[in-house]
């Protein structure tokens, strides 16, 4: 890999592989992963259950340090936890006494971020994401769907280059899902945000991606990437019915049978 | 809305009948065993003499509540702060952990009757043995409480902190603590009770005032109205200060769990 190519890459992941060490054996979760992620673009990350998506993640921002080879975050190694990122989990993680505009405003007042500068890009989100009219409410009175809500915007407020989400969707029912989709779809081509998502639904991976990366079961390598060959303006029915979409999904699914040796 | 909300006062009178005939009901009882000689009125007094006394004494009574209250809420206040700082060095601190906890414990199950004589002769018959008792009874439930509150908060929300950079202490402040607070006033709920006795238990060992020495006279006067109207003080300081608290908790986290029925409802009734 050349040294402008480094350079110009948001996310750089090289050579990375990952063991962790049990009582009774070494577990490799990852082995020598390579990957490269553009400004701008959205991947999506597929693999069968507990192959150590989640643990890429947490690679990228620093939460967990790689057993070898290195990982580049706009430009700069990756060595501990990294401030320059959003990042969203499956649960929402809110805090429960605070409302839903203060859960968001935590990401700026952990950052000393200028108070009046936050209230209006918290202002934005809320009106962005459609939570207009429920910023006092608590998150026990919000619907899962809300909360993520909730937590995006908490993750997006300091408006970082990179965001990770991590499986953001998986709890919620088949039909929020798919507004989630449509929503985050929506938010990525207004914020021009890099994205990295880690997901189970192989329809939400290929909607929502340039490119999605399938990995192999524990110790996971890359398996396949799979370009997406779709507008980049995304409209949900209209995309669910292309050949393309049929197509990728079709090839994600194999490659996942495979990796499991369901076949 | 407004067919939804009650009245603050039908509520109280709803919620209170209840363990109000209770209390009505073993009063009667009492009454009824005192009235027909069933038990030797030097052994129970009736509730008439009993509240009689309350009422005639007030004032003597009045003077010694306020000691014991003192030493209470004095213990009380010194066995919470002293908890929190202690379990918050606990959970920062693997060593301080491994090194408090056996000392902690062994503190704990030290009969602390047996040891009040002890403080007696080191610090003498004024409040500081007695507040003394009611610290080394209060500490214990607040500690291991607040330990267990400040390791509830999820791991997702750490990490979540962890990439916002706000440092442990903003981590500790907007995020650790706030989410230990539901542990930490069950552990203070129990500990206010437990102070009460500390105070008393201290009184009984060496004073000459307080509602505990009230009632160690009573006792050697074979004075029974006097240790009935006693103890009955005594359960009402307990009971006011945990009410306090249970006030105050409602006050300060109204998002609580076991709070959120009526939080529902009360969102219900607005839309």
């Amino acid at each position: 890999m050349s040294a402008t190519l480094e350079m110009a890459a948001s996310v750089a992941i090289d050579d990375v592989s990952v063991r962790f060490r049990s009582k009774r054996a070494e577990v490799t979760a990852i082995q020598q992963v390579s990957l490269d992620v553009a400004p701008g673009e959205f991947v999506s990350i597929v693999g069968p259950s507990g192959c150590g998506k989640s643990t890429l993640l947490k690679l990228v921002s620093g939460l967990l340090k790689p057993s070898s080879g290195t990982v580049t975050l706009l430009g700069s190694e990756v060595r501990g936890p990294r401030h320059d990122i959003g990042f969203v989990f499956q649960r929402a993680a809110l805090l429960e006494w605070r409302s839903a505009r203060r859960n968001i405003l935590l990401q700026a007042e952990m950052r000393g971020m200028n108070s009046a500068e936050a209230a209006r890009r918290a202002d934005e989100l809320i009106e962005m994401t459609g939570l207009s009219g429920f910023e006092n409410a608590l998150p026990h009175e919000l619907s899962g769907g809300m909360q993520q809500r909730v937590a995006l915007c908490r993750a997006l407020l300091h408006q970082p280059r990179v965001l990770l989400m991590d499986e953001p969707f998986g709890a919620l029912d088949a039909l929020t899902r798919e507004q989630m989709n449509v929503e985050l779809h929506r938010v990525w081509r207004e914020t021009g945000t890099t994205v990295l998502l880690v997901t189970h639904s192989i329809a939400e991976s290929v909607y929502l991606a340039n490119r999605v990366i399938v990995l192999t079961q524990r110790p996971a390598v890359v398996h396949e990437v799979i370009e997406v060959d779709l507008p980049g303006v995304r409209d949900y029915t209209a995309t669910m019915a292309r050949p393309e979409f049929a197509s990728a999904t079709a090839r994600i699914r194999d490659l996942l049978g495979a990796a499991t040796g369901q076949e | 809305m407004d067919k939804v909300r009650t009245d603050p006062w039908r509520g109280l009178v709803e919620r209170s009948w209840r363990p109000a005939a209770l209390l009505a009901a073993c009063l009667a009882v009492w009454h009824l065993i005192t009235a027909t000689g069933l038990v030797e009125a030097y052994l129970v007094p009736s509730p008439a003499k009993t509240f009689g006394l309350l009422a005639d004494k007030w004032s003597y009574l009045w003077g010694h509540t306020w000691v014991t209250t003192y030493e209470t809420v004095l213990g009380f206040v010194i066995a919470g702060v002293l908890g929190v700082l202690v379990a918050v060095a606990m959970v920062y601190s693997r060593t301080v952990e491994s090194t408090a906890y056996p000392i902690l414990l062994f503190a704990q199950v030290i009969p602390k009757i047996a040891i009040a004589p002890l403080f007696v002769v080191w610090l003498g018959f004024g409040f500081e043995p007695k507040v003394v008792v009611a610290v080394l009874m209060a500490f214990f439930p607040v500690v291991i409480s607040t330990v267990t509150g400040l390791k509830s908060v999820d791991t997702e929300m750490l990490e979540l902190a962890a990439t916002m950079g706000g440092g442990p202490v903003k981590t500790f402040v907007k995020i650790r603590f706030p989410a230990a607070l539901p542990h930490l006033f069950a552990g203070l709920k129990v500990a206010v009770t437990l102070a009460v006795t500390g105070a008393v238990v201290g009184e009984f060992v060496g004073s000459n005032e307080g509602l505990g020495y009230v009632i160690l006279q009573a006792n050697g006067n074979m004075d029974t109205p006097m240790l009935f109207a006693g103890l009955i003080v005594i359960s009402v300081v307990g009971v006011l200060l945990f009410l306090l608290l249970d006030l105050a908790e409602k006050l300060l986290l109204p998002w609580h769990a076991s709070r959120r029925g009526a939080a529902v409802t009360t969102l219900l009734a607005k839309g």
